[in-house]
Parts: C-alpha cells; structure tokens; sequence
C-alpha cells in the first residue's frame, strides 16, 4: 500500500542522508521524496512516499523515529489529508496539435506557463494520480520532458504536525 | 578545549592514535594528567578495547583516531560496538575545514562512512561548539538504546591559537530525542496476568538485560514465580548460570533443554532481547504456541521479526522491577500443578540431551577436547574471571561450558562476529579491572586479526591470558563445510603456515606455553593463571574435527529441530 510520510526534522547537516540512507539501508522503498524548511528555519518539513504493507511502514516510522534529527512525524495517510504534487511539463504543440493540448490542459486545470511556435510548458497540480492521467491523455508523442516535485502533504482538520 | 570536555564528561581513558589531523588534540592530551590515553597498534583495537571497557563498567567508551585511515580502520570496532548496543564515543581528526571535500591527504568523509554504523553524528564546526558537542555525544551513547557516537573534529577547529568562554553544560535537552524510560503500566499489568496464567513459561533475556543492570531484578523475578530462564549470547551473565532455573543459552548453538522448551511453551517474556535469526531459526516456525510479552528499549526492537502480543517499550530494570511490585501486591500464583509438570518435562530434557548433565563430548579420546579446555579454564579460575572471546568454535564452546553467574562478565562480538575482537577487548576490561583475571578464548584464526596488540599488552602491563584453542583450521567454517559441502574445506585449512606462537609471545616479551597431552591440560592452566603479573599465551591443541552441538537445523528447521552430534538429530 501507498503511504504518505510527512516528518519534522532538525534544518541540520546531514539529517537528510541520515533518511535516505535509513531507506537504503534497510530496504525500504522511495517512491518520492520532498524536503524544505518550514517557518521555523531550525526545522525542515520532509513528506515521503513509500510502499509497504502494515509491517513494514510501522518499522519505517519507528526507525525515521530513532533517528536523532528527527522531531515528528505523521503516517498521513492514516487520516484524512490533502496531497499535492506539482509537474512541469514540455510537450510538442504545432498545427492541429496545439489546439489539442490546450483544450486538455484546461480539463485537468493546468497552465501553460510558456510558449514558443512549436511548444508549451505546462504546469499542473493536483494528487500524483491526475499527474499521471494527464501524461496519458497528452500522450507520449507529445512530451519532451517531464519534472515532478513528489507528492507533499498536510493532514485536514485540526490536527497538526509541529513542535 | 576538547580535552578539558572529556575530563570535564568524567572520561578516565583514551584508546587512540595519533596523526597528523589529531595532533592538536594530542599535544592537549600530553599536557594534562586527568585523562590517561593508552596507544594501540591498529584503530581497530582501539574501538575493541574501548567496547569492552564500556561492557565491562557500563560506562561509555572512549576512542581517539586521526583523519583518513585512522578514520577506517575504526570502522569495524564500530560497527561491532553499534551491533551490541555498546555505548562508544568515537572522536576522528579531519582535515582542515577548508580542506574537506577536496580530496586532502589522509580525509576521507567519516560522518558519511560511519553513517549506517552509529546512532548518530556530530561534526564540529566552530571550537566554541566543542562543549556541548562532547556532552551531547555523551548523552546520547549512554542514553536509551546505548550505541557509538561519532564526532568528527576538523583539525583547525583544535587549533590552540583560539580562546573561548568555556563551560561544560551539565545537562543537556535535545528536542528530538526522548529515549524511553517507563514501561505503560497497563501493558505491564496485562504482561503480569499473561505470566501468572502461564502453564508452560520461559523467561527469555538478551544483552538488555546486563547491558540495562537489570540482572538482580531479573534473577529476583525468576525465582519468585520459579518460572525457567534462558539467555542469549550476548544475555549470558543476565541471570546466574549455576542456579537450577537456568536452560542455558537458546539459539542456534543453544542447549537442547533451552530450544525445546522455548518450542513448547505457552507464554515468553522476552526482556531486552531482539528475536535474532541466530535465536529463532525459522521466523514462521517460531514458538506455534506461545503467547509473547517483549519488554525492550527500543520500539523498533518490538515485532521487528517475531509480533508481540503484549509489547512493553521501557528501561528493563524499571519494568521489571513494577512486575515485581505487581506480583508480590497480588496474591495469585501460577498454578503450581502445571508449573511442577513443566518443571518435570524440562528436567527430562536436561537430562536427556542436556550439555550438564553428562559430558555431550568424546571423553575418552587422546586428543584434547575444546570443551573440557573451557570447562577446565572455569574450574581454575573458579568461574568467576572476565571472560572474552573471538569468533567462531571457541565463542560457542566458551558460551556453553563457562558458566557465568554475574552479568558483565561475559564479552564478545555477538551481532557482529568480529574475529579480532578478543585480544583488544580483553585488554580494554583489564584497564578498568586492573587486579581482575582476564581471559581471552581465542582461536589461531582469530588471533592473528589482532595480534599485534601482544605490544600494547607490554606497553601498559596489561597482564590478560590469551588461550588459545588451536584446531589448525577455521574451526567453525570447517564445521559448515563438513555439514554443508561434504567436507571440501574450502581456504580453512593453514597447512604448516602458522606461526610459533611461544616464540611469538616471547619476543614480545610475554610467557608462551604450548598443551598438546591431555593430563597435562588442567597443571599447565593452573600454571598460567598463577603467572598473575605475566601475559601468557596457551597454545593448546585441539581436536580437529571436533564440531559445536546442539546445532539449530537450517534452514526450515524450528526451534526445536537440531543436531545433538555428528550422528544424533531431533
């Protein structure tokens, strides 16, 4: 199964290698992998993704926990929550084809954030499945390149990830 | 200003070397008298000796290397220090910071090689850093789960030329480590229900136990419900080996009354032990029947292999002493009919297959037997010697057959099985028990690893006594050969290429006595450990072809599927 991770660890030297050789090491699975300060500059907010049965994740989080740099963390998807990930993406667009992209570019709610005679740069957001979906609906003859940020997260409701 | 830390920390000694990017820290150490540094001939001894200085006391262990390859060479000490749970503090020179990632002479990234090895790692940038670094490092080996530290000192970071306001924190908080100390008093009322309902119960226990100083309240706990108790290898020690509730070691190598028993029982209470491979045998054959409560330190030790019915996360001397307030508040008790039969069941084992209750080795043979050696080294030293040991045959001879009756006693490389790892640690024990018998059960494989340490020995007046069970091949690759691939002994024979170790004790001025006849065996021994003042090496030739038994069957096998000898299965 799927599983967002979303931890609060130290903005130090070190502590992201300190995560990723975690997974490495004990292999486990990466799927992707987000990391940036938060409003506190001491600390960075990392949201990971992973697959993994029940086991598994529960000694994924017990060991992200007995990493020293790590202040909390959160299974996200063991609650309701929001997930977002944003992707960029250079297609082919010339003749027929650019009305085309257009038009699909407006169903999935994207942008066309640049343009030149023979293509368009995308943006879009939204779950990691409408990321794929669109792929699929511009098709591959048409993608030059693609780039994702890997998929961040944040919990509905009250509920809270902080000190 | 980081030698003033460790004074400051209450470090008595150093186990180093020196080099160029350690120098500065050197001269510091040279112009003090508080902190005591003993100079090895490899790094990795270093780490050794420090480990089994830590073992030995339950304080943290000290280590001091330079950049480079003063860096690597300490990475297997480490690493075997990180498997046991030792706490360490292992302190490595750097390059100058202007220097590091530029391929410097003698750097080489430490923080990033040691990473997977520690619990966790400081690399100091500003000297003004250094106290709390020192003190956090501290905190953190010796806290929670024990385990080595890191700190990776940037030469010109130690550079004298600076002054700073200087206090050593008496305390420190770090926000994002709480280790654990209470075990959920829930959980434990509900673990002490399960024990008192208990009609076939083992009480199994690891190096948390001895490493937790938890072997009193254990031993008290045992013997008020009378329940069987049973120790890993690293757990040996945990609970007194001549009292008559003890199975002895489980495991692969285990007695057949420790494995069997753990097979057939109802309910466990496993304490500070972590359901090793080399414990359970097969995972999905692993005790069918039994119930498991598992008291550990460290949550992610809980249901990492075998799932815990009852799991408790807390210091183990604090859970087992409100198990002990639980049980005697109460005036329930096992039933004493189901605990009686069990008893009953058990002692037929033991006296079936059992290790003690009659010799489970060839008496009559000429040659000497590894075993009546480690039975005739506890019967001189009156059982009550620190003992270390390398790997292979001999740790498990050593672990079956000296029986010990007080925690810290015993010291090896359990997790990792670091060959080498005798000598040093035996020396690292006698630095901190200067007057103490300390013996080292070796074997001429493992011994070459660090043998080089003999000088150090000499350097420091480091009388241990090294016995050397001497098979003339790799006792226990040859066993898995013999059992696996039909004897081909593949690179574990030395032919006529080892080395006259008399001749080599001797030049490095220790006594060297060589056993080859058996009647001689128990004379000779007393002789060595009356040399009290002397280094003395045992060469003692053993039979070849002898094997360890009981042996687990892998894979597939469970708990109970063993060998009793070369002819003889479960």
């Amino acid at each position: 199964m799927r599983r967002i991770i979303s931890v609060l660890m130290e903005n130090a030297p070190g502590a992201l290698s300190r995560v990723v050789g975690l997974f490495s090491q004990r292999g486990y699975n990466i799927e992707s992998l987000t990391v940036a300060p938060t409003e506190d500059p001491t600390l960075s907010r990392l949201t990971l993704t992973t697959l993994g049965d029940e086991h598994k994740i529960e000694q994924i989080t017990k060991h992200l926990n007995k990493l020293i740099d790590v202040v909390k963390l959160v299974d996200l998807t063991e609650g309701a929550h929001i997930e977002r990930e944003l992707m960029l993406v250079k297609v082919k667009a010339a003749g027929a084809q650019r009305a085309e992209v257009k038009r699909c570019v407006d169903i999935f709610r994207g942008q066309i954030v640049d343009v030149t005679s023979s293509l368009y740069i995308i943006q879009i957001t939204g779950t990691s499945d409408k990321l794929d979906a669109f792929l699929q609906a511009v098709g591959d003859a048409a993608i030059l390149e693609v780039v994702r940020t890997g998929v961040s997260g944040i919990s509905r409701g009250e509920k809270v990830l902080s000190l | 200003m980081l030698i003033r830390a460790l004074r400051d920390e209450g470090v008595e000694y150093i186990f180093g070397y020196p080099g160029g990017a350690a120098l500065h820290i050197y001269d510091a150490i040279f112009r003090q008298q508080d902190v005591k540094h003993i100079l090895v001939r490899h790094e990795q001894a270093a780490t050794h000796m420090a480990d089994a200085y830590s073992r030995s006391t339950g304080r943290v262990g000290t280590v001091l290397v330079t950049s480079g390859p003063g860096a690597t060479n300490a990475i297997t000490g480490i690493a075997t220090a990180y498997m046991d749970s030792i706490p360490m503090v292992v302190i490595s020179g750097q390059v100058m910071s202007h220097l590091i990632g530029e391929d410097a002479f003698q750097e080489t990234d430490m923080v990033g090689i040691s990473r997977p090895i520690v619990k966790h790692s400081f690399m100091v940038k500003h000297a003004s850093e250094i106290p709390e670094i020192v003190k956090k490092a501290y905190y953190i080996a010796s806290t929670g789960r024990p385990g080595p530290v890191v700190i990776d000192v940037p030469k010109d970071v130690t550079h004298p030329g600076q002054t700073f306001p200087y206090e050593y924190p008496e305390k420190v908080k770090i926000r994002s480590y709480t280790p654990a100390t209470r075990g959920h008093t829930g959980q434990i009322k509900k673990a002490v229900q399960l024990l008192l309902s208990a009609k076939r119960p083992v009480i199994y226990t690891g190096g948390g136990v001895v490493q937790g100083n938890a072997a009193e309240l254990l031993t008290q706990l045992v013997q008020l419900l009378d329940f069987p108790c049973t120790n890993t290898l690293m757990g040996l020690g945990g609970y007194p080996a001549t009292d008559k509730r003890f199975l002895g070691m489980l495991g692969m190598h285990g007695t057949f009354e420790a494995n069997t028993a753990m097979h057939h029982s109802d309910v466990i209470l496993a304490v500070g032990a972590r359901f090793d491979d080399r414990v359970t045998n097969t995972v999905s054959k692993f005790c069918p029947n039994a119930k498991i409560i598992h008291v550990d330190i460290d949550p992610a030790s809980i249901s990492k292999t075998v799932v815990a019915d009852v799991p408790i996360v807390g210091a183990v001397d604090s859970v087992l002493s409100e198990m002990l307030a639980l049980i005697q508040e109460t005036d329930e008790r096992p039933d004493a009919e189901a605990i009686a039969a069990w008893w009953k069941q058990i002692n037929e084992w033991r006296d079936r297959h059992g290790l003690y209750a009659k010799p489970r080795y060839d008496t009559s043979s000429e040659k000497i037997k590894p075993q009546e050696v480690i039975t005739a080294i506890y019967e001189v030293t009156k059982g009550d010697a620190f003992v270390t040991s390398d790997v292979g045959q001999h740790q498990m001879f050593t672990a079956q057959y000296y029986r010990f009756d007080k925690p810290r006693r015993w010291i090896n490389s359990g997790g990792l099985g670091t060959m080498g790892f005798g000598l040093p640690a035996a020396m690292g024990v006698q630095v901190a028990h200067r007057d103490a018998t300390v013996v080292c059960v070796t074997g001429e494989g493992s011994i070459q690893m660090c043998i080089q340490e003999l000088s150090t020995c000499t350097q420091y007046h480091l009388p241990v006594k090294i016995i050397c069970l001497n098979n003339q091949a790799l006792g226990m690759v040859r066993q898995w050969q013999d059992m696996q691939y039909s004897s081909r002994y593949a690179e574990s024979l030395y032919e006529d290429s080892l080395p006259d170790f008399i001749k080599l004790a001797e030049a490095y001025g220790h006594v060297g006595m060589r056993v080859t006849k058996r009647e001689e065996l128990k004379a000779k021994l007393e002789e060595c450990f009356a040399l009290k003042d002397r280094v003395v090496f045992m060469d003692i030739m053993v039979d070849q072809s002898e094997h360890v038994y009981p042996m687990h069957v892998a894979p597939n096998g469970s708990m109970r599927d063993m060998y009793l000898s070369k002819t003889e299965r479960t």
